[in-house]
């Protein structure tokens, strides 16, 4: 089977992080976000995968020929030159997408929940039309485009509402579909939108159908939602028993749901949790106090300290009886000084700080 | 033979008699002080390890010739009680007494009150300090000063940012023989930025007829006197309201008798380069607490901490407190009694008064914790570092004006993990969320 991962551009939203690494790249619960599409995929039975981009990083290439051995997989770049939208991409891939007839899978690179690919592709095959979408129930549907559905049908889409003002349902495009080659015929190569193109046309023939999905899901394309995405995350792998999870009988976890690299170091009275993952060769000192965010690989975090709500990147240093919350995001190699607050700090790599962020601001 | 060159003026000057009177106010003056004056009386709160009122105190014990000291004031009697007896126990060669106002007679009145007890023994010269400067009183000097010059009057002043200058007294000299020409109180426009601080030196033979003439003006023209403003409509009021106006002078020394001072006698600045703050709102006694614990650190008193990885000088911790060996405190800490400071703790530039309770990781920067007040386990409690040569405790923080330095009163409660900044919190309030910039009732 074949795949695209529709990746996009330069991950603007999620700077500082992607300053330093392209986003597919940037670790969420320790793995870099692609990896946990490419992993899912791959048990899936697929072993084709297309990678959308608008730019293409050499670091990217590299990491990207590992999973290739590791997965046993082919996966290509499709480079855009100039933006084409979410269906233009698919268009610019036909060749790979289309060589045969089997149906292939698309996918929004932000998006995290329990892929569900295999049960995807049965319930596409089983009903034998043109496209399925995976939808999702939200509480607020009238942020979002709606599905809905024909009358007295439970999957066949009947149109899509978007930003209802009043409830017409609450299952919204979760950014994962399957469509059959056929699909690529409906499609330019121009800028083009899969969502309010190509998705209107197959439902005016009747072709589209919506999945649900079961479980979380969660665009982290940026920092607020990385968070939240990563609290979903860890409660999913707590609901399935994961033995990833460092298991609440250790006396510094608190309420459950962290996630520990092996190579990282807790110092003594610590308090972590819920919701907390801390990456490779971290350091955490002494009656340090953790609670949702993600410390990234390399990350130090001296004694006394308290973060909340904050990702910190790579090889940042929080300073002894610091204490950073509200979204604060540190890049690569951050520096927080001894006793400095910080609220909703965004701070560029390499920065020192040695004075309070009393309030959100971005720190050049 | 050295005795015989002693000049006539020294020699004579050795055998006049000098007291001293520490100027306390009342509980309706120290209202800037709220929240802390809630539950002590200002002059009373411990700075450095000792009441404000002691450092004036033992400054003024330090002048060999000062054999009587009065608290002057219009507090209840039994507010200075264990005080004096303290007092007298520690320096039994001083006598010292509370002389109790019964109305708020103004700096200058409650002197003149007392004249007859004041002038018992007909002392030479009297030294006025207002208990509400923090400085090093450098008596010593003053006197020298005095004697020098021949003088009637010394003041003690201090320079200070010319942008300050207006909230104080402001004196003009001649630069070359220190004499005052001119003084006015809190000037609208600018005079000087030499101040006064609040610390002076009198002839009793010129400082007594001096405020007599002014009440005798006062009388004669009540109300071209005492204008008010927001710093003395109080005690003008009470003296206007009042149809027995001749009992009931409210005379000050800075609004009264300085200017006048300057016009005809013998008045002199010692102007002193030294540390000078007032303790005027609450806030404030957190620099007054740095100030008197550097002095102390400088003089190397026995009192404070000693100085390791973990106490970053200067420090007092009282000897009743206890403090776990991993916590981290200072610079310019005072620890009272009976406090207890948990593991991984770390407090700087704080006051942390009596029976306080801080849990493990807690953090207090920049703040004074009320008595008996608990602070959770990684807490935060934090006001903002305002510059040295500032002389106010408020900024400016987004606009708005807050107070710099965070302020439990007694018996408040900091939950678990909450931060606290850049507040005031009236005692016995439990804060179990995040707070900024607020006044908490």
């Amino acid at each position: 089977m074949k795949a695209l991962i529709l990746v996009g551009g330069f991950g603007t939203r999620l700077r500082p992080l992607t300053l330093t690494l392209p986003k597919p790249l940037v670790e969420f619960a320790n793995k870099p976000m692609i990896l946990h599409q490419i992993q899912a995929l791959a048990a899936a039975g697929v072993t084709d995968i297309v990678l959308a981009v608008n730019y293409r990083p050499e670091i990217m290439t590299a990491a990207l020929k590992k999973y290739e051995k590791e997965y046993n997989v082919r996966i290509e770049f499709s480079v855009e030159t100039e933006p084409l939208g979410t269906a233009g991409p698919l268009k610019l891939a036909e060749k790979i997408l289309g060589k045969d007839d089997a149906p292939f899978f698309v996918l929004n690179s932000d998006v995290i929940c329990d892929y569900p690919f295999q049960e995807l592709a049965e319930f596409h095959k089983a009903h034998g039309e043109e496209g399925t979408i995976v939808v999702t129930k939200v509480e607020e549907p009238s942020k979002y485009g709606v599905v809905v559905h024909k009358p007295g049908h439970t999957s066949r889409i009947d149109r899509f509402v978007e930003k209802p003002i009043e409830f017409v349902g609450n299952r919204i495009n979760a950014g994962i579909y399957i469509l059959n080659p056929s699909v690529l015929k409906r499609i330019d190569l121009r800028p083009t939108s899969i969502e309010q193109e190509t998705f209107p046309a197959i439902v005016k023939d009747g072709q589209l159908h919506s999945f649900d999905l079961e479980g979380f899901w969660m665009d982290v394309g940026q920092p607020k939602d990385f968070l939240a995405g990563t609290c979903l995350y860890l409660s999913s792998l707590s609901k399935k028993g994961s033995k990833l999870l460092t298991p609440n009988s250790e006396s510094f976890v608190h309420n459950g749901n962290v996630l520990i690299d092996p190579t990282a170091k807790i110092g003594k009275n610590c308090k972590i949790g819920p919701n907390v993952t801390i990456g490779p060769n971290v350091v955490v000192g002494d009656g340090v106090r953790l609670q949702r965010c993600v410390l990234l690989a390399g990350v130090k975090v001296k004694d006394h300290a308290w973060v909340k709500s904050t990702i910190v990147g790579w090889n940042s240093t929080i300073g002894r009886w610091a204490r950073l919350e509200n979204v604060s995001v540190l890049g690569d190699d951050v520096t927080i000084g001894d006793e400095i607050y910080c609220n909703g700090a965004s701070i560029l790599p390499h920065k020192s700080i040695k004075a309070n962020v009393d309030s959100p601001s971005i720190i050049m | 033979m050295a005795t015989l060159g002693v000049p006539h003026r020294q020699k004579k000057a050795g055998s006049k008699t000098t007291k001293a009177i520490i100027l306390v106010g009342g509980p309706s003056r120290g209202t800037r002080f709220r929240p802390l004056s809630l539950d002590v009386p200002k002059p009373l709160f411990d700075v450095a390890g000792h009441p404000i009122i002691e450092h004036c105190f033992r400054a003024v014990t330090k002048v060999a010739e000062i054999k009587e000291v009065f608290l002057v004031g219009y507090y209840d009697e039994s507010v200075f009680r264990d005080f004096i007896k303290d007092c007298s126990h520690n320096f039994p060669s001083v006598s010292v007494k509370y002389l109790r106002e019964y109305q708020a007679l103004g700096t200058a009145g409650g002197l003149y009150h007392f004249r007859d007890a004041i002038m018992k023994g007909q002392p030479d010269r009297i030294f006025v300090l207002n208990a509400d400067v923090c400085c090093s009183f450098p008596l010593g000097q003053m006197l020298q000063l005095f004697e020098e010059k021949n003088a009637e009057a010394v003041i003690l002043g201090t320079r200070v940012q010319q942008d300050a200058a207006r909230n104080f007294g402001c004196i003009v000299t001649d630069a070359h023989t220190k004499r005052v020409l001119h003084y006015v109180e809190k000037p609208e426009t600018y005079i000087s930025n030499l101040i006064n601080c609040g610390v002076y030196l009198f002839d009793t033979d010129c400082i007594f007829p001096a405020i007599r003439s002014a009440i005798k003006r006062r009388t004669e023209r009540p109300r071209l006197f005492s204008y008010p403003s927001s710093e003395n409509l109080d005690s003008y009021q009470s003296f206007a309201d009042d149809e027995d106006g001749e009992k009931t002078e409210v005379i000050r020394l800075e609004q009264d008798i300085m200017s006048d001072l300057a016009d005809s006698r013998q008045f002199f600045v010692l102007e002193t380069k030294d540390f000078w703050r007032q303790i005027k709102t609450a806030g404030s006694a957190v620099p007054a607490n740095a100030l008197y614990l550097t002095k102390a650190f400088q003089t190397q008193s026995e009192e404070l901490a000693k100085p390791s990885a973990v106490i970053l000088p200067p420090v007092f911790i009282h000897p009743s407190a206890t403090v776990d060996p991993t916590a981290k405190l200072g610079p310019n800490v005072s620890i009272g009694p009976r406090a207890h400071i948990g593991p991984g703790v770390r407090i700087k530039e704080s006051i942390v008064l009596e029976d306080v309770d801080v849990k493990h990781d807690a953090c207090i920067l920049y703040s004074i914790i009320g008595w008996g007040s608990k602070v959770g386990a990684w807490a935060r409690v934090e006001g903002t570092p305002v510059p040295i040569s500032s002389h106010h405790t408020d900024i400016l923080k987004g606009g708005v004006k807050v107070q710099s330095i965070t302020i439990l009163g007694k018996e408040c409660g900091v939950a678990d993990e909450v931060r606290v900044s850049n507040c005031v919190c009236l005692p016995y309030k439990e804060l179990k969320r995040d707070v900024s910039n607020e006044v908490i009732m």
